[in-house]
C-alpha cells in the first residue's frame, strides 16, 4: 500500500501550551481514515497543521513520499520547547508553504463551522474552487480570449453539482441552503479542486441521524467515484465506526490508540479518555 | 448562453448605445460652456475612481482609502507625458526649475503610462502594505497617498515635478484631436468613451474566473486559501489593476481642470470617493456611476444656489451663504444612510426586469388607493 499523507511527529506548541504532541500517522492510498477524540484532543490543530494553516513546531509531514511541510523549534520556541525529539529534524531545511499551496498539491479540505462563499450562488461557489488549476493569466481571462477554458470550467461545475444532487439548487445562495446541503456544497466545492487526499472536518456536526447515514453513504460514493483518500474528524461515533478502515485516537493532543474500529472500540485507554477512568471505591 | 441573458445583454448595449448618443447629440447641439456637461464630465470621471474603489472595497474586500494619491500619480504622469516640449523648456511653466523631460507624447500614450505609473507605485506599496487587515489597511493606505503627496510637492523632484507650482499647457480636453486631424473631439464624449472601456474591462474582471476569485477572497479569506486562491497575489493584483484606473482617473481629470497641482489631492478627494461608493452601494458597479453623477451633480449644480443666496426662487442672501451648501449636503447624506442603509443599489446592479418590477409594484400601489 501507497502511503499518500505521513506525518512523522508532528508537534504542534502554542506558547506553553502543547496542542498535538508527537503525533505519527499515516494513511494509505484509497482508506478512509478517522481521526477521534474527546474535545480539545488537537484534531483541528492536526488538520491545520496539514493544511498549512499553522506551521508546526516540530516535525514533518509527506505527501506521496515527499516532505512539504517540515520544521523543527528554533530561535525563543527551542527553549520553551516542551515536545520530544527537538532535534530530530534539525539538519532538515524548513518547509512552511502556504494553505493554497497545498490545496494544489491536491489536498483538499473542509471546515468544522462550515465556509461557503456567503455572497455566492452554489454554482459560483463550485466555479471558484478550479480558479487555481486555471493555466489562463489575467489578461486572456478578462479579454475573454480563454472563453473556452471558462466554458470547459463550467461544464465540469456542471456535472459536478449533478452528481452531488445541488443542480437543482444552481442559482440559490449558498448561505440559503439546508444545513445538509450546505455540507454537501462544501465538500463539492472541495472536489472541485481535484483532490487525491480529501481533508474532512467533523462533517456530521450538527446533522441528524438519518442525515448522518445519508453522509456516510456520500462519502463512500465521492471515495470510490473520484478515487480519494480521506481522512476526517468526526464525534459521531456510529459514522467512524461504519465507514473508516482505520482509527487514529488523540486525547490531550497525544495518539493514544490506533487501529480498526473493532480493536479502538475494545481499547481501554480510549473507553478511559472518552468515560473518565473509574476511581476505586 | 440562454437566450435571457442574451436579450439581457442586448438590453443593455442599446440602453448603453442610448446614452452615448444622447450625450453626443446634447455636446453637438447645446452651448458648450452650460453646466451639464461640466457635471457630465466630472461624473464620468468620478464614476471610474468610485468604480476602480468598489472593485478594491466591494469586491475583494480589501478597505482602501489610498485613492487620491495614485489619482495624483496618474495626474503628474500625464501633465509631465504630454506637455510639449517647447514648454517644458521654456519659463512659462518650469519657471524656478530645469525639465529634466525632453519629450512629450499623444493623449493615447499619456493616458496609457498615467495607468501604469500609478500601478507601478501601488504594486510597491502592495508589498508591504497589503499584509495588513481592514482598518490597518485603511490608515496605511491613507498615510501613503499623503506621502506620495508630500513627495511630489518636494523641491528636489522640481525639476519633474515642479514642485509644489502648477502644471499647466499640457494636452487638455480643449486640445485634443482625431488623430491625424485637427478636428477637435467632442469633450465630454471623449470622457465618456474612456470611462466607458476602463469601466467595460473592470466589469470584465469582475465577472471573469479572477474576479469570482476576489469575491471568493471578500467572503472568507481561509475557505479562499482553502481552495487554493493564493490570497497576496489576488490581492496585489486587484490593489495595482484598481489604481491603474485610478491613474487612468487623474489623468481624465487632470484634463477636465487644465491645470494639476498636488494640492488638489487631499484625503478629502478619496473621502469624496468613499461616499460615492457608500452611496451607491457596496459592490455595485452600477450604483457607483449613479451615485457619482447624482453627487456631482448636487454638489457642483442643483444645491448651488444655496451658497449663491437665491435657491428655488427663494431669495434669502443671509441665509443661502457661502457654506450653506455643505450642511443641506451632509443632511441629505444623513438621510440617505438612514433610509438606503445599504447604498441606493446595495450589491445588485441596475437591471431591466428589476426596475420594470419595481414601478409595477408603486404603479399598483397608486391605483389601490
Amino acid at each position: 500500500m501507497k502511503k499518500v499523507l505521513e506525518l512523522d511527529s508532528v508537534t504542534m506548541q502554542f506558547g506553553g501550551v502543547v496542542a498535538v504532541n508527537d503525533l505519527s500517522m499515516h494513511v494509505d492510498e484509497g482508506e478512509i481514515v478517522a481521526l477521534i477524540g474527546p474535545n480539545g484532543a488537537g484534531k483541528t490543530t492536526a488538520f491545520n497543521c496539514i493544511t498549512g494553516v499553522y506551521e508546526p513546531t516540530n516535525g514533518m509531514i509527506c505527501y506521496k513520499g515527499e516532505a512539504i511541510i517540515q520544521n523543527h523549534p528554533s530561535g525563543k520556541m527551542a527553549r520553551q520547547y516542551a515536545g520530544l525529539e527537538p532535534d530530530k529534524f534539525a539538519s532538515q531545511k524548513v518547509l512552511n508553504p502556504t494553505p493554497d499551496r497545498i490545496t494544489k498539491l491536491g489536498i483538499a479540505r473542509t471546515f468544522q463551522n462550515i465556509r461557503l462563499f456567503r455572497s455566492m450562488t452554489v454554482f459560483d461557489n463550485v466555479l471558484t474552487a478550479m480558479h487555481l488549476r486555471m493555466k489562463a493569466g489575467i489578461f486572456s481571462d478578462v479579454f475573454r480570449i480563454s472563453w473556452k477554458e471558462e466554458q470547459a470550467m463550467r461544464q465540469e461545475t456542471e456535472e459536478l453539482l449533478r452528481r452531488q444532487d445541488l443542480w437543482q439548487f444552481r442559482d440559490e445562495l449558498a448561505t440559503s441552503l439546508p444545513y445538509g446541503k450546505q455540507r454537501r456544497l462544501e465538500i463539492a466545492r472541495a472536489l472541485a479542486t481535484k483532490p487525491d487526499l480529501l481533508l474532512l472536518d467533523e462533517p456530521a456536526a450538527g446533522m441528524n441521524p438519518q442525515e448522518t447515514q445519508e453522509l456516510a453513504d456520500f462519502i463512500r460514493e465521492i471515495k470510490d467515484e473520484y478515487d480519494l483518500t480521506v481522512l476526517m474528524i468526526e464525534h459521531h461515533m456510529d459514522l467512524v465506526m461504519r465507514i473508516s478502515d482505520r482509527i487514529y485516537v488523540l486525547d490531550f493532543g497525544s495518539l493514544i490508540a490506533e487501529g480498526t474500529p473493532e480493536e479502538v472500540q475494545s481499547n481501554q485507554r480510549v473507553i478511559d479518555a472518552y468515560l473518565g477512568v473509574a476511581e476505586d471505591v | 448562453m440562454d437566450r435571457e441573458k442574451r436579450n439581457h445583454l442586448i438590453r443593455l448595449f442599446v440602453a448603453i448605445a442610448a446614452v452615448y448618443g444622447l450625450v453626443l447629440v446634447l455636446e453637438l447641439t447645446m452651448r458648450p460652456t452650460h453646466m451639464l456637461f461640466t457635471v457630465l464630465k466630472k461624473g464620468a470621471i468620478y464614476s471610474l475612481v468610485a468604480v476602480s474603489m468598489n472593485l478594491l472595497n466591494g469586491f475583494t474586500g480589501l478597505f482602501s482609502l489610498g485613492q487620491a494619491g495614485f489619482m495624483l500619480v496618474g495626474a503628474y504622469t500625464y501633465a509631465i507625458f504630454t506637455m510639449p516640449v517647447e514648454v517644458k523648456a521654456s519659463e512659462r511653466v518650469y519657471k524656478y526649475y530645469d525639465c529634466i523631460v525632453g519629450f512629450d507624447t499623444g493623449v493615447f500614450v499619456g493616458l496609457l503610462a498615467a495607468g501604469l505609473a500609478a500601478a507601478l507605485f501601488a504594486f510597491l506599496i502592495g508589498l508591504p502594505v497589503l499584509r495588513l487587515k481592514s482598518d490597518y489597511l485603511a490608515i496605511a493606505t491613507l498615510g501613503f497617498a499623503e506621502i506620495i503627496r508630500a513627495v511630489f510637492q518636494w523641491d528636489v523632484l522640481g525639476p519633474l515635478t515642479n514642485g509644489a507650482n502648477l502644471l499647466r499647457e499640457f494636452k487638455d480636453l480643449s486640445r485634443i484631436t482625431f488623430p491625424f486631424t485637427d478636428i477637435p473631439v467632442p469633450q465630454t464624449f471623449f470622457v465618456f468613451v474612456v470611462c466607458g472601456i476602463c469601466i467595460l474591462l473592470i466589469v470584465l474582471l469582475i465577472n471573469s474566473s479572477f474576479g469570482r476569485a476576489f469575491k471568493a477572497i471578500r467572503d472568507d479569506e481561509t475557505a479562499a486559501e482553502a481552495m487554493g486562491i493564493n490570497l497576496f497575489m489576488h490581492k496585489e493584483l486587484s490593489f495595482v489593476i484598481s489604481s491603474f484606473f485610478a491613474g487612468v482617473s487623474g489623468a481624465l481629470l487632470a484634463m477636465f481642470q487644465y491645470t494639476v497641482q498636488a494640492q488638489q489631492f487631499r484625503s478629502m478627494l478619496t473621502y469624496e470617493i468613499l461616499l460615492i461608493v457608500v452611496i451607491g452601494g457596496i459592490g455595485s458597479i452600477s450604483g457607483s456611476c449613479i451615485a457619482s453623477f447624482l453627487y456631482i451633480a448636487l454638489s457642483e449644480w442643483w444645491l448651488r444656489g444655496l451658497d449663491m443666496g437665491t435657491f428655488l426662487g427663494i431669495h434669502a442672501e443671509h441665509i443661502f451663504r457661502s457654506g450653506f451648501r455643505r450642511l443641506a449636503f451632509s443632511v441629505i447624506i444623513m438621510l440617505i444612510v438612514l433610509f438606503f442603509s445599504r447604498g441606493i443599489m446595495g450589491d445588485k446592479e441596475l437591471s431591466w426586469a428589476r426596475t420594470s418590477a419595481r414601478l409595477r409594484r408603486i404603479f399598483r400601489k397608486k391605483e389601490a388607493v
